[in-house]
């Protein structure tokens, strides 16, 4: 087996202590890495090596958990899934853009928990049934529906991305959004009226103009200016019905 | 020990030079100046083509000055842009489900870009260019 | 939270995006081609009245026109935001205002031919 190359790899990282800065300021790290690591195992061994001090959140290195989100070099990506042979001279590391830091590179996820709950994530059944009469079924045709709505991992690197979000924070956002949709898709549920209230406001849908960034930079594939776009055109025709259509107001 | 969460704002005037993914966006929302300005034209010309065969000739020949040719051509490639942009984007609003697989992005747009090609020649016939 | 009316300018806009998509790039052709100075037969103005004469002719030349106008007075105040103009409700009355005023000229020329 071929021994793994080494590289001097130069990070610049955002760091911010609230007890004591009042600004945040930019750390330069130099540390010896291997040219296969991504970008969180340079600060894993920042982290063990060098300064113990610095702030980060990981968890499972696998671009599953979602955890690490970061701007590296401007661009909203998972730390685990951002491999060094990608990067050329200094590596600028920062927190999620358009989320409050914590400290250091640990955001503050607060509004997007809120918002992601005020869209009613979970299945809202369109009957009831006793467990006795058995489990809701699903074709896969039904199943593919929604299924890359589901997959979203909730890593904010969406929000991140979103020029709209960062401009007007009471937007809802691409992920909310996305997983209202992907509910609203599925053939159990019976939610969509009730998620309407939230998707079909100012703050909902129509605050996106469909930059697409969002799609760009998800890690899962998940396509949130797709779910937005179509959203948009569902909405619009609830309004017509409601408006326009004699009797048809809900 | 209380929160004291640091708020970067995102700058109002200037964000879209934080990635080229920006420009991108912003490049295609400006094609709606030339485009706008175009209708303008138009709604200019109907007036001439109201007025009679001469105030039409005259609209015609004032096409010709440099400074409409210059935004003749600026419109032509911000509504050549818009088209592009916007029929890459149908895919994306409009997917289409058959059986248990979506229809793949690619024909949806493409389809629209047959569509507009036939059109197009079909208008360029009827109008005598060839 | 109400819901929002915003499918009231949406709409219009998507559906002239279309039509700008669709029809915009060949008209600006044709007329690049007479700026240029070789006018296309079909923008004699014989050809132009004898179309616009017609009522189908009306419609689609007031349905691009109007539509085309709609849209892009939407776009360019989503633009205004963009670019850090935080008056949209004042930019939005001006530059739909006069997509309107420019359907209703459309319309009223349209009607004298």
């Amino acid at each position: 087996m071929t021994p793994l190359k080494e590289r001097l790899v130069q990070l610049e990282v955002l760091r911010y202590y609230p007890d004591t800065d009042t600004e945040a300021h930019f750390q330069t790290y130099e540390v010896v890495c291997q040219e296969e690591w991504v970008v969180l195992d340079a600060l894993n061994k920042i982290k063990a090596d060098i300064d113990p001090t610095l702030n980060y959140r990981w968890s499972c290195h696998m671009a599953v958990c979602g955890s690490c989100g970061m701007m590296i070099n401007g661009e909203p990506k998972l730390s685990c899934h951002a491999f060094l042979r990608e990067y050329e001279g200094v590596i600028r590391v920062e927190p999620l853009a358009h989320f409050p830091v914590e400290r250091d590179l640990v955001t503050a996820p607060d509004d997007f928990m809120e918002k992601l709950k005020r869209v009613k994530p979970y299945v809202i059944p369109k009957e009831i049934k006793p467990i006795s009469e058995g489990e809701y079924k699903q074709t896969p045709a039904q199943l593919m529906k929604f299924r890359q709505y589901s997959m979203c991992i909730n890593c904010m690197l969406c929000y991140a991305a979103c020029p709209q979000y960062g401009l007007t924070p009471s937007f809802i956002g691409p992920a909310a959004l996305t997983l209202a949709h992907r509910y609203n898709q599925d053939s159990r549920d019976g939610g969509r009226k009730e998620r309407q209230e939230v998707v079909a406001t100012h703050e909902g849908v129509w605050e996106c103009t469909f930059v697409g960034a969002c799609s760009e930079v998800c890690p899962a594939h998940v396509d949130p200016a797709s779910a937005l776009q179509q959203m948009k055109i569902t909405s619009s025709i609830d309004w017509i019905v409601e408006h326009l259509i004699p009797g048809g107001k809900s | 020990m209380s929160r004291r969460p640091l708020v970067r704002e995102c700058p109002p005037t200037s964000w879209y030079f934080r990635q080229p993914r920006y420009l991108r966006y912003m490049s295609r929302e400006i094609t709606s100046i030339f485009v706008g300005a175009y209708c303008v034209l138009l709604v200019v010309g109907l007036q001439r083509l109201s007025a009679g065969p001469a105030a039409w000739d005259g609209f015609l020949l004032a096409l010709r000055s440099p400074a409409s040719v210059v935004f003749q051509f600026l419109a032509l490639v911000a509504a050549v842009y818009h088209a592009a942009t916007w029929f890459n984007a149908t895919q994306k609003a409009m997917p289409l489900q058959i059986g248990e697989d979506f229809v793949p992005g690619n024909i949806i747009s493409g389809a629209h870009y047959v569509a507009w090609g036939v059109l197009s020649v079909v208008v360029l016939f009827l109008a005598g260019v060839f | 939270m109400a819901k929002s009316h915003k499918p009231v300018v949406w709409f219009p806009f998507a559906a002239g995006g279309t039509v700008i998509a669709f029809c915009i790039p060949v008209i600006v052709l044709l007329t690049f081609l007479a700026a240029l100075g070789h006018v296309p037969a079909g923008l004699s103005y014989d050809k132009m009245h004898s179309f616009a004469v017609s009522v189908l002719g009306k419609l689609i030349i007031f349905g691009v026109v109007a539509l085309s106008l709609w849209s892009s007075a939407h776009r360019l105040r989503c633009t205004c935001y963009d670019f850090g103009l935080r008056a949209d409700t004042l930019a939005a009355a001006v530059l739909y205002v006069a997509a309107i005023i420019g359907s209703v000229a459309s319309a009223v020329f349209l009607l004298r031919i």
